[in-house]
């Protein structure tokens, strides 16, 4: 299996998602603490909302599925993001 | 948690924001003394971030018709046009609307941030779509959040993305809503409309432009970009102010959709809060027959644009890419950005301090605005306290030494 076609199975499992989720915060992220399922967006990264919404508009490209706004206020973990694209991609 | 803990970033925020000598965000005007004047803490002070664009606040015959509607009608109406009744000059104000922008409806709002408000919270609905430019203005934001259509976002002045989007929302039954902006009021750039147009029309999509910066001053007659770039018969709805280019308060939504009228009882922003006084209909009126009348306001607007902008950029600031009526200087540190506000004020030139995440990209803003009725001497005193408070931060070089060097 290539290296591409790894990324795109990857891409299309929850485990995926997150870990390549987790890659796009590691700019955004506080100190040494490591990124997981329970970081909070919002409070423990060094993020303000306008990079929140950045952040979702580079993921949509990422895994080609639309983040409305609506969805962005309950989705407090990196987690909870990981299962909303998770959902959006197994739903499309 | 206390009632007000929440906002403790905002008011750190602030706090150091203000550390920069005086508050940007609670300038005291003691007195307006012209429509490009004012004296603040008994300084006489040229005002260049008001969006005053055609100077209009102090014109005779606006002021006149203003008080004349007041002796006539009162200085209010005290309730709303479905609980109160429309006053006969709300029509009037409704069919000049329509007559100039050349559609068929209009309705008139009690601000320009209601009639965003109300237009794209009521125009879209469940199970449909509302797409936005990234850096829409709050009301656009805040018009998302009150309506329940479901929220894209693209990015700023980008039709490649938008078509993007639009396609991966292709095969949801909803209606489409897109919306963008005439002139972005925090850098000043405009929608590359011709090119949005092209996307709607390609995914059926409807297009809202808010003229609120470009009414007034785009376009041969003044109806903003859309008039500019030739496009107004493929816009679906338009929304705009009264606080720029008119010179008052008050918003408008126009449009050609058959089913228009249903609107006024079902738009809540529209319905549920007192209509426009009077005074302020009337001044809008003579405002927007002067603009008609007289559209070389315009050039005058747009030779003073050249004026600062050229001004600006041979000082070597770094200014908004599209040059317009609002000439945004790039800052990147908001600190300095703050300081450089305060020595512009203490200087006699009041601007607007305009700091992330309200700006684009992190970047911190001296945002201009300009208006028809500064003298030459006036936007040159601007340009001469912004280049020195500029050279003091070390913002901009000094180009005479550099020059000097060079020889």
């Amino acid at each position: 299996m290539g290296t591409a076609a790894i990324q795109s199975s990857l891409a299309l499992s929850r485990d995926g998602i997150f870990v390549e989720i987790a890659r796009l915060l590691e700019r955004f992220r506080a100190g040494d603490a490591a990124i997981t399922s329970e970081t909070v967006i919002a409070e423990d990264l060094t993020m303000d909302s306008l990079q929140v919404m950045d952040l979702m508009m580079e993921l949509e490209d990422r895994f080609d599925v639309s983040i409305p706004l609506n969805l962005v206020p309950e989705i407090a973990t990196v987690g909870q993001l990981a299962d909303t694209i998770y959902a959006s991609k197994a739903g499309a | 948690m206390g009632l007000f803990d929440r906002f403790k970033t905002i008011r750190e925020v602030h706090g150091a924001v203000k550390a920069c000598g005086a508050d940007p965000f609670g300038v005291k005007m003691d007195r307006i003394v012209s429509a490009t004047e004012a004296v603040i803490e008994g300084r006489s002070t040229i005002l260049c971030g008001s969006n005053n664009y055609l100077g209009l606040t102090f014109d005779a015959d606006c002021v006149a018709a203003a008080q004349q509607a007041t002796k006539e009608f009162g200085t209010g109406t005290t309730g709303s046009r479905i609980a109160n009744g429309s006053y006969s000059c709300h029509n009037a104000l409704e069919s000049d609307l329509a007559d100039f922008y050349g559609k068929q409806h209009c309705m008139v709002f009690t601000t320009g941030y209601q009639a965003n408000l109300g237009a794209i919270s009521t125009l879209v609905g469940p199970g449909d779509f509302v797409i936005i430019d990234a850096d829409s203005h709050a009301s656009i934001y805040d018009a998302c959040k009150l309506g329940s259509a479901t929220v894209i976002r693209f990015r700023h002045n980008d039709p490649v993305d938008l078509d993007k989007r639009l396609q991966r929302i292709a095969n949801e039954p909803g209606n489409k809503l897109v919306v963008v902006e005439g002139i972005y009021s925090m850098l000043g750039d405009h929608a590359p409309l011709k090119e949005f147009v092209a996307v709607k029309k390609k995914h059926g999509a409807y297009l809202l432009v808010d003229e609120a910066h470009s009414m007034g001053v785009m376009g041969r007659t003044g109806r903003g970009l859309l008039e500019q770039e030739g496009v107004d018969a493929d816009i679906d709805f338009v929304t705009g102010t009264f606080s720029k280019s008119m010179g008052a308060i008050g918003g408008f939504l126009v449009s050609d959709h058959p089913d228009f009228e249903i609107l006024r009882v079902a738009c809540r922003p529209y319905m549920f809060t007192a209509s426009m006084p009077p005074s302020l209909v009337a001044s809008v009126r003579a405002s927007l027959a002067k603009l008609r009348a007289h559209p070389e306001m315009m050039v005058r607007l747009w030779r003073n644009v050249d004026t600062l902008y050229h001004g600006l950029e041979s000082a070597g600031f770094k200014l908004g890419r599209q040059k317009g009526p609002v000439v945004a200087v790039h800052i990147n540190d908001p600190a300095l950005a703050a300081r450089a506000w305060h020595g512009l004020l203490e200087d006699g030139v009041y601007v607007n301090l305009a700091l992330p995440p309200a700006t684009p990209s992190g970047t911190a803003l001296l945002r201009c605005s300009i208006c028809a009725a500064h003298s030459t001497e006036q936007l040159q005193r601007v340009i001469d306290v912004i280049s020195k408070v500029g050279l003091e931060l070390g913002i901009i070089a000094d180009r005479s030494v550099r020059i000097a060097a060079a020889e």
